[in-house]
């Protein structure tokens, strides 16, 4: 090859580059490990991650225990989904194409919605995304959002909106909900979009209708953040009258994996296609007539539209949305209502469980999917250590996310639970607290 | 032709994976109101497991992917993908960890983190790495983010960014989605930046010189330290697109080329499997004093030696992910750099510069080559000769797929008319360098001597060239189908 190329040695490449930022000396990295060594390592700091062991876990707060049949794991790892490129050509895409079509399809039965893309990175950047694309549409500059959004998910939207010019409002909550009475308080003319997530930060069921009245009667859109799953038992984003839907799929097919990668979904009226974000497959033939998918409406995107593109998104969460297709194929929408049914009566159960423990109450009132607000007689973070002792990983310490939710805890109960196991759990924390 | 999955709906096939709760709580009917369950009909198929699997299993047969031949895709850095890194991640103490885990009890994953961190400023040569961004171009948005942070912290509102006119389309787009304007930068004859342009652009408003090192066109931009220093001294910061460390990773750093911001990504110099669009990762380098603008939670060590989540962070730029990041591919990133070592990223890197040399050697003569220059570990060719005779770069991608190939990155970048951006990487073995350069000169061939085979191609795929007009003017972007209304 040297001969070829018509060097001497190898070492004669590195010529183009200026020898004086050549390195002398090799990089300060640790030695290279052969494969059974790096397993032994890799192993070792599984083992450290001892939550992962641990029962339950009751832990959810945006990230969610399901469980994820084992054909959807052997099908996304098939080298031919896994190590496949984006289908810029796309007849020998297929494969790639044909599920991400299917899994748009899916997108749109759970919301209800006409149109969806193939995926965003996640949910709390899908909300920004679609924040963004409500401005565009609207040709609008300021935001309502919901006082019940994920924490997270706000910071991330305030992060994409930082040097928008946006004005970000708060719709505040009370009880655990967004005060219906302050959406119209709060929508201007000058307003793009309202948002609200239900089931909220709290896991508490919303009710969207007066923000889609107050956005409506100011000629905004309402963008509705949401959870894959549990839209096959909810009430769905296009019967609550919503524009935008978006949010987390993560809880149809992707492990916890420690926070990603998950799965932002992002669907819309048909009218509003050219302002999606991301990639889109469509239908359509080939020379021979035969069906056939391809990437459409490139033209949005920024390799071809460079700083007037929709968005910059290139990488997506393919293999994520596949898994996303697997896994709803697998469920179809019985198994789907069966996991979410799953969530909803467990979750009302251990409410009540617990709430018979001296010192427990349930925080709110209203209606949850998977998790609920318990206000706890120990701070949640000494619980938690306690429970930790135990074998067990309890609730999401609200303190973290804000210093006026401390002394909150939130228990997430998905349709993994037994009775049992919910059980024994309250009966460790009535123990905890003795 | 694949049936698509709702023609295999058979109501009343479909599986139950999870048992009916056994809790003695009411209905759903009796927990929720009306007003907040669905009403409307869920149209998604059922179908058994086998069927489901049968389907997905046909589907995947119908890709070309990278355990099945080389992709001489430029810039994308499609090298093969470690089978043990998959295992690993797939390791329940990292697949079933929750994200909300206290610090205690996620320690494994805190040190791989802090120990990627690690690598990564050390191949680099900055001082912090943000994990958070979740691909290149969310890397490149948070990177921006903080240029602009910069700025404004010291009492200036510096909105341009100079983008060489050879750039990816994520370099302009992430301007604009940072609020800033994108001022492209024409590149010299010799395909490098044109350091003279350059200065003229260079004024009081630029917040930063966003390059790619080497190029898009695989070219070592040799005055890389001139740049950096007329950027500095025009009070801008130099942002690295990393998306071609391929080339210099292990033998030279963006440090000590003059940078003060690099994304990387994880997908591609560092080996994680593309998955068919993602996902990615998009980790961000900075120079010491764009730590304060580092995205929040910051991963950091305690001096009893805990990690802990830093989210004290008043000049942060703020979050772009609900979580850390994308755990799963930056585990992938670090078994790779763990397994190589020093040592092995620098063969790494020489061998993906020969492996692109030995490709150039073997095409140059039987297409343009626009920049007679020594290219590192891509190249860009023109299909021009080939065109005058009818025959389009599209084409030849086209009818490189019935060789079994995948076709080189085409029509980028846009500097060059009918371009072909090939980059072969390290991990292909001569002989199928050599398939791929037998199958291009074949092509070639074919364009004189029968172009209406290659205009027609490709033949011998799953399915023929795809109407994408059509596509566009339809727009069927989900399946026609409703379930049948039980009881009917």
């Amino acid at each position: 090859m040297l001969k070829v190329v018509g060097i001497g040695k190898i070492e004669d490449l590195l010529r183009e580059i200026p020898e004086d930022l050549l390195r002398d000396e090799s990089l300060d990295l640790p030695a290279p490990m052969s494969e059974f060594e790096l397993s032994s390592h890799m192993k070792d700091l599984a083992a450290s991650n001892t939550g992962a062991a641990k029962g339950g876990p009751f832990l959810g707060g945006g990230a969610y225990d399901h469980y994820i049949p084992s054909a959807v794991r052997q099908i996304v790892s098939r080298s031919e989904f896994l190590t496949a490129y984006t289908p810029y050509q796309p007849e020998v895409s297929q494969g790639t194409l044909q599920a991400a079509f299917e899994y748009q399809s899916m997108v749109c039965a759970l919301t209800g919605l006409e149109v969806s893309n193939a995926s965003l990175y996640d949910g709390a950047s899908a909300s920004a995304e679609a924040v963004l694309m409500a401005r565009a549409i609207a040709d609008r500059p300021d935001v309502v959002v919901g006082g019940t959004l994920q924490p997270a998910y706000k910071e991330v939207l305030d992060t994409y909106l930082k040097y928008s010019g946006a004005e970000v409002k708060e719709a505040s909550a009370a009880d655990g909900r967004v005060k219906p009475e302050d959406w119209k308080k709060l929508v201007t003319p000058r307003t793009a979009a309202v948002v609200i997530q239900s089931p909220n930060m709290f896991g508490l069921i919303e009710n969207v209708t007066p923000a889609v009245e107050a956005a409506k009667q100011a000629g905004a859109l309402t963008v509705m953040v949401c959870d894959l799953l549990s839209l096959s038992l909810l009430r769905s984003p296009a019967e609550w009258g919503a524009d935008i839907a978006v949010g987390e799929g993560q809880s149809v097919g992707s492990a916890l994996s420690f926070g990603g990668p998950y799965l932002g979904f992002i669907a819309t009226k048909r009218s509003f296609i050219r302002k999606m974000p991301g990639r889109i497959v469509a239908e359509t033939s080939d020379a021979d007539g035969r069906r056939g998918f391809v990437m459409t409406l490139q033209t949005r995107e920024q390799h071809i539209r460079r700083e007037r593109a929709t968005s910059n998104i290139c990488t997506n969460q393919g293999l994520n949305a596949l898994a996303a297709a697997v896994h709803i194929g697998l469920l179809g929408p019985r198994g789907l209502r069966r996991a979410a049914e799953g969530c909803v009566r467990n979750a009302r159960y251990a409410a009540e469980e617990i709430s018979k423990v001296p010192g427990f109450k349930t925080e709110f009132d209203g209606p949850f999917f998977r998790e609920f607000a318990v206000r706890t007689p120990i701070p949640p973070a000494e619980l938690n250590r306690r429970l930790a002792e135990r074998g067990m990983l309890g609730g999401l310490d609200l303190g973290r996310w804000d210093d006026s939710l401390g002394g909150l805890w939130l228990v997430c109960v998905t349709e993994k639970r037994r009775k049992a196991e919910i059980d024994e759990f309250v009966q460790a924390v009535r123990e905890c607290c003795e | 032709m694949e049936k698509l999955l709702c023609e295999l709906h058979n109501p009343g096939s479909g599986t139950s994976y999870v048992p009916e709760p056994d809790v003695p709580s009411p209905s759903v009917e009796e927990i929720l109101t009306e007003d907040l369950l669905r009403r409307s009909a869920l149209d998604l198929p059922e179908a058994p497991e086998a069927e489901v699997v049968r389907h997905f299993t046909r589907l995947s047969s119908l890709n070309y992917h990278v355990e099945r031949g080389m992709y001489p895709l430029g810039s994308c850095t499609m090298k093969y993908n470690p089978k043990i890194n998959e295992e690993m991640a797939a390791l329940d103490g990292f697949a079933g960890l929750h994200p909300h885990a206290p610090e205690p009890e996620c320690r494994g994953a805190l040190e791989l983190m802090l120990g990627l961190e690690s690598l990564l400023k050390e191949i680099s040569g900055m001082d912090r790495v943000t994990l958070q961004p979740a691909a290149g171009a969310q890397g490149e948005l948070t990177g921006l983010m903080m240029i602009r942070a910069y700025h404004t912290n010291r009492g200036e509102d510096r909105r341009k960014i100079l983008i060489p006119d050879s750039a990816h389309g994520t370099n302009p787009a992430s301007a604009a989605l940072s609020g800033c304007t994108a001022v492209p930068v024409p590149s010299g004859a010799d395909g490098k930046v044109d350091l003279n342009a350059l200065r003229d652009r260079l004024d009081g408003e630029c917040a930063a010189v966003m390059l790619t090192n080497p190029n898009t066109l695989g070219l070592f931009e040799t005055e890389v330290r001139e740049v950096s220093k007329a950027a500095h001294e025009a009070g801008a910061l130099m942002y690295l697109d990393g998306a071609n460390l391929n080339a210099v990773v292990g033998m030279a750093r963006p440090r000590e080329m003059g940078f003060d911001v690099v994304h990387f990504n994880l997908h591609k110099t560092f080996s994680s499997p593309h998955g068919g669009g993602g996902p990615g990762s998009g980790p961000v380098g900075v120079v010491a004093e764009l730590e304060p603008f580092l995205p929040v939670p910051v991963l950091e060590r305690a001096e009893d030696g805990r990690p802990f989540w830093d989210v004290d962070r008043p000049r942060s730029v703020g979050r772009v992910h609900a979580f850390y990041g994308n755990f799963a591919v930056m585990l992938r990133a670090y078994c790779y750099i763990r397994t190589l070592g020093a040592e092995g990223l620098e063969e790494v890197c020489k061998r993906a510069l020969l492996n692109a040399r030995y490709l150039l050697a073997r095409l140059k003569d039987t297409f343009e080559l626009p920049y007679d220059s020594h290219c590192l570990h891509e190249f860009v060719l023109s299909g021009s000769r080939q065109k005058a005779k009818g025959v389009r770069t599209l084409d030849m991608g086209k009818r490189l797929l019935d060789y079994g190939l995948h076709a080189p990155t085409v029509y980028f970048p846009l500097i060059v008319p009918e371009a072909l951006m090939i980059e072969p990487t390290e991990t292909e073995s001569k002989a199928e360098l050599d398939r791929f350069a037998d199958a291009m000169l074949s092509v070639a061939k074919e364009a004189e001597e029968n172009p209406e085979r290659v205009k027609l191609a490709p033949h011998n795929t799953p399915v023929r060239r795809l109407d994408e007009a059509r596509a566009a003017r339809q727009l069927k972007v989900c399946w026609d189908w409703q379930t049948e209304p039980e009881n009917s």
